[in-house]
């Protein structure tokens, strides 16, 4: 049983999301996809273990040995993420079954469930696969299904966000296959492992640059990489509360996660950095993220694109951190992984709870709204702290080793770009404490109550759990950190 | 020279020329179409890295000494049938979208939306 938890990761819910659609009652489908992504989270954290005791897990599919067949390979940091990506969609999924009520018609439920299964499992697979073309699947596997989930919103502009994000996602992924095509013609592999120890000798060939470019332009696209950001603040405000939690605080992560492998994995730093000096724009492109996404923020009237907008700028930190390869850099990098997916997911399922009672997410209706939801508002706002980097806040943890990592690079003016771009976010914030606590209810406002336990609890888990690793930060940086310290020595 | 690389100049030519029907065009089913041109050409560009000049299929049989790669072609297969499901997706979509907003013209629903 052991033996087989790579597989079991994935297998869980790719297993329930068709058995989902044949069910199609509201209460067995609900409790069978519960059980499919709490099972996943459990194996996930026996894959930590595992991963923990003995190093790298390797699974073959099928008992076919890794360049023939495919592979499934966690190291450290594939377990880091799937650890926390199938933790969220867990806590999210519990969060669903009451907050859909409001957001999807009930003869449509099943179809929300089935899509939600299939994205993690998209995901998660991406994470855990050690082959190049099994990625490019489960990347649309993912892909195909947040289209799905994103039109399931509410109001008419769900279905153009979803559209443009069709579009704008299908260029990304086709990107990415044009460049493992190259790449499998250069090396006649598409196993990382294998690819890793064939590519040494053919790093200055030019058909290796070329895809080097594809791939970065590709997963630039799918992370939401400033100014390829232009799918995702519609996509997120449009889409059903749930889903937008679960996206936000999942996919792009899982992109960065790409980025990462291919970066630091495959081609490795001395080729990236020292040959290609990805750096050169990876950090213009960083610090476009931190400030014109955050100013962006500041503009938004609507709760929830201004979250969308301070995403695209924590993706910005997050590659910050990568530029610097260093350990600081790529500690800081992961830890903001995780860090801003516990922070973000739990602010998103709080304005689910808004949403949940009053309906709208438009700041002008949320006057006053921190004296008659206090819980919810309150968890807002601690996670907005996150957001800036607070301390005691889990956002405080991945700056301040972002900090670090830009000092020990001699970088000053970084570092006071990180503090600056920080400030930004002290104001996008306030604006929304000063709407909430500061001004009277109005007639919207006035009558609501407090949100539901079942709304509440998960909301608290994951902004509880953003506060917890902020004050106690040893199980995530010291996680991060040996993942990063693994990513720099190469191929495990 | 030219010639050799014949297919990769028909991958470049239709890659360019979806692209830039994706981008260019403001018909949400022309951008569709503009999508399946742009995957198309990927798929053209796997199969050619697999062909042997001279190659046949491999299958064991007298004669043939020289086989193409398979494993472009299977994975080509994949491919198409996410290409497929892209595209349904798309359409469905583009149903959904004319249900309504009454058009297929993204100028036209940008105002709808801006309620002019």
């Amino acid at each position: 049983m052991i033996d087989q938890l790579p597989v079991l990761q994935v297998l869980l819910p790719l297993l329930a999301a068709p058995l989902c659609v044949l069910l199609r009652r509201r209460v067995p489908v609900t409790a069978l996809a519960l059980a499919a992504c709490w099972g996943s989270f459990a194996v996930a954290i026996g894959l930590l273990q595992r991963v923990l005791a003995e190093g790298v897990v390797v699974y073959e599919m099928g008992a076919w040995s890794a360049p023939w067949g495919i592979e499934y390979r966690v190291d450290l940091l594939s377990a880091f993420v799937l650890l926390f990506v199938s933790g969220i969609g867990a806590l999210v999924l519990t969060y669903a079954p009451k907050s859909l009520t409001a957001e999807i018609p009930a003869d449509r439920l099943h179809f929300f469930y089935t899509l939600y299964l299939l994205c993690l499992t998209g995901l998660l697979g991406i994470t855990i696969t050690g082959d190049l073309f099994n990625l490019f699947v489960f990347l649309e596997v993912s892909s195909l299904s947040s289209y799905g989930l994103i039109s399931l919103g509410r109001n008419r502009q769900a279905l153009t966000a979803a559209f443009r994000y069709l579009i704008m996602g299908t260029i990304g992924a086709t990107f990415i296959l044009i460049g493992v095509g190259l790449m499998y013609q250069m090396t006649g592999t598409l196993n990382m492992a294998d690819m890793v120890q064939r590519i040494a000798d053919r790093e200055a060939l030019r058909t290796v640059r070329v895809a080097f470019a594809f791939l970065t332009v590709g997963i630039g696209l799918k992370m939401a990489l400033f100014p390829l950001h232009q799918w995702l603040p519609d996509a997120y405000a449009h889409a059903p509360s749930t889903v937008s939690a679960f996206i936000a605080a999942t996919s792009t992560k899982v992109s960065v996660y790409i980025l990462l492998r291919f970066v630091f994995t495959i081609y490795g730093v001395e080729f990236a950095f020292a040959n290609l000096h990805i750096e050169r724009f990876l950090i213009p492109l960083s610090l476009a993220a931190m400030f014109l996404a955050s100013a962006a923020a500041i503009y938004q009237t609507d709760l929830k694109r201004l979250l969308a907008y301070s995403s695209v700028a924590q993706v910005g930190y997050m590659t910050l951190g990568a530029s610097f390869a260093s350990v600081e850099g790529l500690t800081a990098s992961i830890a903001h992984l995780f860090n801003h997916a516990l922070t973000k997911g739990g602010m998103f399922l709080a304005v689910g709870c808004l949403v949940y009672r009053i309906g709208r997410t438009s700041l002008a209706n949320l006057e006053g709204i921190g004296r008659r939801m206090p819980w919810t508002t309150f968890a807002w706002v601690l996670g907005g702290l996150g957001l800036i980097g607070v301390p005691g806040t889990a956002g405080f943890v991945s700056k301040w080793y972002l900090l670090e990592a830009a000092l020990g690079a001699g970088a000053w003016p970084l570092a006071l770009a990180i503090l600056l771009s920080s400030l930004l976010a002290v104001i996008y914030i306030w604006k929304v404490i000063e709407v909430a606590y500061f001004r009277l209810p109005q007639t919207r406002t006035s009558q609501a109550v407090e949100a539901p336990a079942v709304l509440l609890l998960p909301t608290w888990l994951l902004i509880g759990a953003s506060l917890y690793f902020g004050f106690r930060a040893t199980f995530s940086a010291d996680l991060a950190r040996q993942a990063a310290e693994a990513l720099l020595q190469g191929m495990p | 020279m030219i010639l050799g690389l014949f297919n990769y100049w028909v991958v470049i030519v239709l890659m360019m020329a979806g692209f830039y029907t994706v981008i260019a065009r403001t018909n949400l089913v022309k951008k569709v179409i503009g999508l399946n041109i742009f995957q198309t050409s990927v798929f053209l560009l796997y199969i050619t890295m697999g062909k042997v000049q001279g190659g046949t299929a491999p299958i064991l049989a007298d004669g043939f000494e020289i086989y193409s790669n398979p494993l472009p072609s299977v994975l080509i297969l994949t491919a198409i049938v996410v290409g497929v499901a892209t595209t349904s997706v798309a359409l469905a979509l583009i149903v959904r979208i004319r249900e309504a907003y009454g058009t297929l013209e993204e100028d036209e629903i940008q105002d709808k939306d801006l309620g002019r």
